[in-house]
């Protein structure tokens, strides 16, 4: 499987989200944000960093990147399409997934190892997982704090769009402590903390992440 | 020339961390008497003249990019000239 990595300008995890997709025994194809091209990749991930978007809201700007046209059109016919962070941000801008994030309750910027537990293992990029299974992996954010209306909330857990959800600590004042959501269809996943850097032993709490990046071949292949 | 200004700010419900954090300051400084504190983005847009498909336009860009209506409303209005 081939799968896009998005880099914006001042994108920071597009070489780690890269890493992850060939651990994950997937092939990365790099993306550039200006390009009006996916390379006929199968998936695609905007990873996390702080992109120029980051100026207005986050994502605000990067939503409109010429990229994202191409993301936009082969999300709505199936394309299986991750946001993580920033990634997150940029999807909810270009209303792939309802709600937004916007600044941390506490106001300062949280980087620890974060328990979820992954209550959605039916998407694209969670079937790997069990569901339920309990998992830790890196968070690091300031505008983190996932928002949306009662309604919205209400509808995302009547249909179990409810990706992931922070354990023991809401790190950043997200509703519902939610973390992660996925769109109707279960393509498009946009998870706030970062799997990416929870691929191997040697950095981060461990290698609870990687079953983000080897879902997709199981559920294309099942 | 004419100057349009777009003022936003976030929807009631949503927490404003940055007013919170303004509100908490004002006391410290020897301020008392404020209940509440809101912090909002105003954009000052230089148009060749406010006319109706101006302000249309404006209305547009305020939507699609000015700001988040999930989360924020917005204000346009024309300011008066000086």
């Amino acid at each position: 499987m081939k799968i896009g990595v998005v880099t914006f300008p001042g994108t920071l995890d597009d070489v780690d989200a890269s890493r992850a997709v060939t651990i994950g025994g997937n092939e990365a194809v790099a993306l550039w944000h200006g390009d009006h091209d996916l390379k006929g990749v199968d998936a695609v991930v905007l990873p996390g960093g702080f992109s120029f978007g980051d100026y207005l809201r986050c994502g605000a700007i990067s939503r409109f990147s010429p990229v994202m046209t191409e993301v936009i059109e082969a999300a709505g016919k199936g394309m299986p399409v991750l946001g993580i962070c920033n990634g997150f941000q940029i999807l909810t801008e270009a209303h792939l997934l309802p709600g937004a994030l916007i600044r941390n309750d506490h106001r300062k910027f949280v980087c620890r190892d974060q328990k979820l537990r992954i209550e959605n293992n039916t998407t694209a990029w969670t079937s790997a997982y069990a569901k339920d299974q309990e998992i830790t992996v890196v968070l690091k954010n300031g505008e983190g704090s996932y928002v949306a209306d009662e309604a919205t909330l209400d509808m995302l857990e009547g249909e179990g769009r409810v990706v992931a959800r922070y354990l023991d600590v809401n790190p950043n004042g997200s509703l519902r402590d939610i973390a992660g959501i996925t769109n109707e269809r279960g393509n498009v996943v946009g998870l706030m903390p970062h799997p990416e850097h929870a691929v191997e032993e040697l950095c981060g709490p461990g290698v609870d992440g990687l079953g983000f990046f080897t879902s997709l071949a199981a559920s294309v292949f099942a | 020339m004419a100057r349009v200004v777009v003022d936003v700010m976030l929807k009631p419900e949503i927490l404003d961390p940055q007013g919170k954090a303004v509100h908490g300051a004002l006391p410290r400084l020897g301020f008392s008497g404020v209940t509440d504190v809101r912090q909002g983005k105003r954009f000052e847009l230089e148009v060749e003249t406010a006319d109706e498909a101006t302000l249309a336009q404006v209305e547009k860009m305020a939507e699609t990019l000015l700001a988040n209506t999930v989360i924020e409303d917005f204000v346009v209005r024309v300011e008066d000239a000086q």
